[in-house]
């Protein structure tokens, strides 16, 4: 049997984290992206848009991560779409960290007292000029900080795609412990990991959450 | 011809009838204050002068042009309708000059050197020339009103509607704003003023146009309908107010 040190260990975590890390930007980037687009439909205020949208919504969040991996993973599989393990976790960790981020971006839009809307209409301003010049700059400044809060949630939902395969850094924790059978150490690592990725996230966020708080 | 032509216009909420077949016009140079009580309608009278709401039947032009509620529309009649909020909706994460200057850059396309230059006029007129990189939180609410009211003249509009303008300040702070308005009735300036000002409305005031359940119940010249009202709606309306 090989004998893994220390150093070892944590060298081979470190560089499963790089795939954790890589994960997450994608799902976050993903995210993002579908994120916009679904806020802009829903400001649209088509109600058949509004209505998917919600729907859309009620069912990310409504269902467990790990039951989305799993569909995506080998349902598409299944109707005959063959899709890698990274593939299908970024598939997934996309749609679920879209549907939060349209709902928590909602509430930041909604909060905006609807005298600004009037406001930019009777100026002239275009539906696309007032969300481009009014709403969404005082938006994106109330949404900064829920955003990267919510971030740590992707980080901590990557785990789940060791499940279907991919190996990032709680896979490659749950192999080496199988090699090493020193399962208090090896965890004790991939947690310290963990809380170094996200920690630095949400300490972000609750900065954020207080500088705007104040600025108010 | 008179610059705002309002012809039968009837506006319902739901199954609320609020403007019952409302006619008034208004000549170019006018200063006309609505008054009347609580839900007569005022504030959705002037909101339908300026595509904020739709109304069911009947007609208003401004300037010749049709009021209507979609955007194309509303965006040609913001240059020469402006508007004022009870609640300013100044935009808080901009200056007070780029508050002034978004829709003249924008909207009419002026460059940005000839947006700061109105923008700078409107300021002095209304006696802040020295706020212009102040935001609006930094402002006294009629600080802020009277950005507002620079704001709306930087489009160089027709008419002026005013909601009430004055009823979130302090008392102390009014006679600031006042002053404004009185001095752009001066100059000419077309204004439709819903207002609780009896004083301003009496003595600033070309008409009065008391509206009443959604119809204008009485109107006329503005120092003869408070001193000589005709209906017993208004005399009780006028005592109770003044
Ligand atoms: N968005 C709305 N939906 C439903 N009803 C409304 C709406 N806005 C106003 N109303 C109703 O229409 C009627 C007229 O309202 P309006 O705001 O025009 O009155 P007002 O004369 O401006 O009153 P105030 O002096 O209180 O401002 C009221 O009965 C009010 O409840
Ligand atoms: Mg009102």
């Amino acid at each position: 049997m090989i004998e893994f040190s220390n150093y070892d260990i944590i060298r081979n975590l470190l560089i499963a984290t790089q795939w954790t890390v890589l994960l997450s930007l994608a799902a976050f980037v993903g995210g993002i992206s579908v994120a916009l687009c679904l806020t802009a439909a829903r400001l649209t205020k088509n109600p058949v848009l509004t209505g998917l949208i919600k729907f859309y919504v009620e069912v990310f969040q409504g269902t467990p991560l790990l039951m989305q991996m799993f569909l995506c993973f080998f349902g598409l599989s299944l109707v005959g779409l063959n899709i890698s393990a990274w593939n299908a976790a970024v598939l997934s960790l996309t749609l679920f960290t879209s549907a939060f981020l349209v709902e928590i971006w909602r509430g930041c839009i909604d909060t905006l007292p609807k005298g600004q809307w009037e406001a930019s209409r009777c100026l002239g301003l275009s539906f696309l000029q007032t969300l481009r010049y009014v709403v969404l700059p005082q938006a994106f400044k109330v949404a900064l900080a829920p955003s990267i809060g919510f971030s740590v949630q992707v980080v901590k939902g990557t785990a789940l795609a060791s499940v279907i395969g991919f190996v990032e850094l709680t896979k490659a924790g749950t192999m080496l412990n199988n090699a090493t059978f020193e399962p208090f150490k090896v965890f004790a690592f991939v947690a310290l990991i963990y809380f170094a990725l996200c920690y630095p996230l949400s300490l972000t966020s609750k900065i954020l959450e207080k500088k705007f708080n104040v600025s108010r | 011809m008179s610059l705002v032509n309002i012809h039968e216009v009837h506006k319902y909420y739901g199954d609320l009838h609020v403007l019952k077949g409302i006619n008034l016009n208004i000549k170019a140079g006018e200063v006309i204050s609505i008054i009347g009580r609580s839900g007569s309608g005022k504030s959705t009278l002037l909101r339908c002068m300026n595509g904020l709401e739709k109304y069911q039947k009947g007609g208003i032009t401004v300037d010749g042009k049709e009021v209507t509620t979609e955007e194309i529309q509303v965006r040609i009649l913001a240059r020469s309708v402006g508007m004022i909020f009870q609640s300013f909706n100044l935009f808080p994460h901009l200056t007070v000059g780029e508050n002034i200057m978004l829709a003249p850059t924008i909207v009419l396309k002026k460059s940005k050197q000839e947006a700061q230059e109105t923008a700078k006029a409107m300021l002095e007129k209304v006696g802040l020339a020295d706020k212009f990189d102040s935001f609006p939180e930094k402002l006294s609410g009629g600080q802020q009103q009277r950005v507002a009211i620079a704001r709306a003249l930087a489009m160089n509009p027709k008419v002026l509607l005013c909601d009430e303008i004055t009823s979130a300040l302090d008392p102390e702070l009014v006679g600031d704003v006042l002053k404004v308005l009185e001095q752009l009735a001066k100059e000419g300036m077309t204004l439709v003023l819903v207002t609780h000002e009896m004083n301003f409305a009496r003595d600033v005031g070309d008409r009065v146009v008391f509206m009443h359940q959604g119809k204008v119940w009485e109107e006329g010249p503005a120092k003869e309908v408070f001193a000589n009202p005709q209906t017993d709606e208004l005399k009780n309306f006028v005592n109770s107010v003044l």
